[in-house]
């Protein structure tokens, strides 16, 4: 059995303006020791979904649909109270602003020994004490021990980060949601959270959702990817699958627009035409067919998320085209990206 | 060691000596110091020390050409672009605008030049007026041109329809744009006084990397469009690559390397530089997987108290006792490339024999140039 089972996860809010659709029927799993990885840009619905498997994303004017299940635990209809105790102690989460999620009148160390004993409620002060001192030495904080007397203030970014992950490690999780864990870091910070991400699924065994927008993160550490675009889920598979066979056109966009520091300045970059739509009004069929050059008449229905390429069964996308004409199409200048003639417009 | 006269990272150099300016360089920055002090006591305020935000920075800038500035965040590269706007006041040093000095120059005594000196900012939110329509935020800076009325109208739609955007959207506001399309008015604006040279703070990395592409490629027709010469400052180092002649690597207020974009990539001199190129992930499974990654240490020190002699010997994994002691000079290696380095990588030890002291080394710089192992 999975550790998490997403099956069709629908989450929408009611505003003014009307409905929003952040989530329209996501499903993935994920195992134990796995990283999975859920790329988009904003407004893509990945950190709403990852907010929905914690409960934080529960207000009055939140619709939820589907199931997403940990181990034999329903998240989506659990109670309030289910949900306290599996927080921080089942499922932990780190988020890409640590400043914002550190309380800043209370001490570094106070605010892990409060989440260590809200868990296990034998435990003494001190020995929660003792815990975070290691905690902190584990994530790499130099002189933990006189800095858990610090306050958020008089550390880093990177150090807060470092903060943040220990704190999600205090209760032995089994999994771990990182929203964009390094986005507001600096590169050599960057690598070193990740190598201690990595070293900590390895010595844990447990599961990471991994959600960013970098590809560059995407490709150094995880398993399996996800990749959403406006609510839905558009493509899944194995790392390799994704960069290497990619079935969706949007994929293939995001593949060719992003530069790298391995390759030389190339006349322009293969950009996606126009922006993503408005989720109060999506369009009809297919989200990404107003941008997309190669849609046809069956673009105006939704293409099922479904395994379309014969062999690795768990590469699903949800596009139209035959495979055949997916391998045609998504050559520009003998790279992946998405052919489109013309200059950029908005 | 490089040719002289076709030297193409420090052309004026050695013409500088003799007093002379070489043709083209569009922007000549000399030992430029910027220091910010940090006060102490309420009532008695009074500097207790200083920041030092960029310390003793040369650099030129050719016409047409894009210079890249990288670096981790408090390097100084932001406040660096700054005061080549005149934004900031410079502690020291000199800048000369097609060879006319204005370092200190009062906003009456810069008057054209401040027009064809403009900037693209990192937040497209916070950077445009929300009370004012688009039409009104590009219509300033025509109106200071001598333009009104229909001809004003007409040329804020062409600029507008330039940048990408709908000329039909002149009287929304701010907040109707996404922040792709607030960038591209940003963009606009700054267009509007037909500029010879832009300093972009970051003008990507608040947008989504699909929408970064179109930004990117607009950027570059502009500049092939009307000979544009562009600072492009940003931490992320591939889009940079992407868009750059030559790149200058700044760590703690100070220049560590500068080379042709190519060159600085395939062959980083400077350990902090090759560094920061090994922390960044490719977005290719297989070719992360071949690399080995070198993880480096620690964070920057503070720029309150920067360390002794080179900056990076607390973080270096090379540092010996002569990078504690002694500020390295930039050394000018072939094709154009220059670093400050006791124990360069990548180089040969002729390279290493070779070398001279560039006359844009910091002031405070020792004599020592690296030895060949």
């Amino acid at each position: 059995m999975s550790l998490l089972e997403v099956d069709d996860l629908r989450v929408s809010f009611a505003t003014e303006e009307g409905v929003v659709h952040a989530v329209d029927g996501v499903s993935f799993s994920i195992d134990s020791g796995e990283v999975v990885a859920i790329v988009g840009e904003s407004g893509s619905g990945k950190s709403v979904t990852a907010m929905t498997l914690m409960g934080l994303t529960r207000s009055p004017n939140a619709m939820f649909e589907g199931s997403a299940k940990l181990r034999d635990l329903e998240l989506v209809t659990a109670s309030d109270e289910e949900l306290m105790s599996v927080r921080g102690a089942e499922i932990a989460m780190v988020f890409q602003d640590p400043m914002s999620s550190l309380d800043p009148v209370y001490r570094i160390g106070d605010q892990i020994v409060e989440q260590i004993r809200a868990h296990d409620h034998e435990i003494s002060k001190a020995a929660a004490m003792e815990r975070v001192v290691e905690l902190l030495e584990r994530v790499g904080i130099p002189r933990a021990r006189e800095r858990v007397r610090s306050y958020p203030h008089q550390f880093s970014g990177g150090m807060r980060q470092r903060v943040m992950i220990a704190m999600a490690l205090s209760c032995s999780p089994s999994l771990l949601i990182a929203d964009e864990p390094t986005t507001a870091l600096d590169v050599t910070i960057q690598a070193q959270i990740m190598r201690e991400l990595s070293a900590l699924r390895e010595e844990t065994g447990a599961g990471i959702i991994l959600v960013t927008h970098d590809l560059g993160v995407v490709a150094d550490i995880a398993d399996r990817v996800v990749v959403m675009y406006a609510g839905r889920i558009v493509e899944q598979g194995s790392l390799d699958d994704l960069f290497y066979d990619p079935q969706h056109p949007y994929t293939w966009g995001l593949l060719g627009s992003i530069t790298r520091i391995d390759r030389d300045r190339s006349q322009r970059l293969p950009a996606i035409p126009g922006m993503p739509p408005s989720l109060l009004a999506p369009p009809e069929g297919c989200h990404f067919r107003p941008r997309c050059p190669f849609e046809f008449d069956s673009c105006r229905s939704v293409p099922p998320l479904e395994a379309r390429v014969q062999d690795p069964p768990g590469h699903r996308d949800r596009c139209w085209l035959t495979p055949e004409e997916k391998r045609a199409h998504r050559q520009v200048d003998g790279e992946i990206g998405l052919a489109v003639e013309g200059t950029v417009t908005s | 060691m490089s040719g002289g006269a076709a030297d193409p990272v420090n052309g004026t150099g050695r013409d500088r000596a003799g007093g002379e300016r070489a043709d083209g360089a569009l922007l000549d920055v000399e030992h430029l110091q910027v220091l910010f002090p940090v006060r102490a006591g309420i009532i008695a305020s009074r500097a207790s020390a200083y920041v030092h935000a960029v310390d003793d920075v040369s650099l030129q800038l050719r016409e047409g050409e894009t210079l890249g500035i990288v670096g981790e965040s408090g390097c100084g590269k932001t406040t660096l672009i700054r005061t080549l706007m005149r934004l900031v006041d410079p502690t020291g040093g000199t800048i000369r605008y097609r060879g006319r000095e204005i370092t200190h120059a009062t906003r009456r005594e810069l008057g054209r030049t401040r027009r064809e000196l403009q900037m693209v900012f990192q937040d497209p939110q916070s950077s445009l007026n929300p009370r004012k329509r688009v039409g009104q935020i590009i219509g300033t800076p025509l109106r200071l041109r001598g333009l009104q009325g229909g001809a004003l109208d007409e040329r804020a739609a062409q600029l507008l329809a330039r940048v990408g955007l709908n000329p039909e959207h002149i009287n929304r506001f701010p907040h109707e744009f996404s922040g792709g399309q607030r960038q591209r008015i940003g963009i606009a604006r700054a267009l509007a006084l037909e500029p010879r040279l832009m300093m972009l703070d970051e003008p990507v990395s608040a947008l989504d990397v699909s929408i970064q592409a179109q930004v990117v490629n607009l950027l570059e027709e502009l500049q092939a469009e009307f000979g544009l010469s562009y600072v492009f400052v940003a931490h992320d180092l591939s889009v940079v690559r992407h868009v750059s002649d030559r790149i200058a690597v700044m760590y703690l207020g100070k220049i560590v390397e500068v080379s042709p974009a190519t060159e600085l990539y395939d062959k980083p001199i400077h350990p902090y530089t090759a560094a920061l190129l090994n922390a960044i992930p490719i977005p290719d499974p297989r070719e992360n997987r071949a690399r080995t990654r070198q993880v480096i240490e620690g964070e920057p020190p503070s720029p309150i108290d920067p360390p002794s002699g080179c900056r990076f010997h607390t973080r270096c994994p090379f540092a010996t006792e002569i990078c504690e002691q002694v500020e390295p000079p930039l050394a000018e290696y072939p094709g154009g490339h220059l670093a400050a380095c006791h124990h360069p990588r990548n180089v040969t030890p002729a390279e290493v024999a070779g070398t001279v002291r560039s006359p844009a080394s910091p002031l405070t710089a020792g004599d020592e140039l690296p030895q060949a192992a």
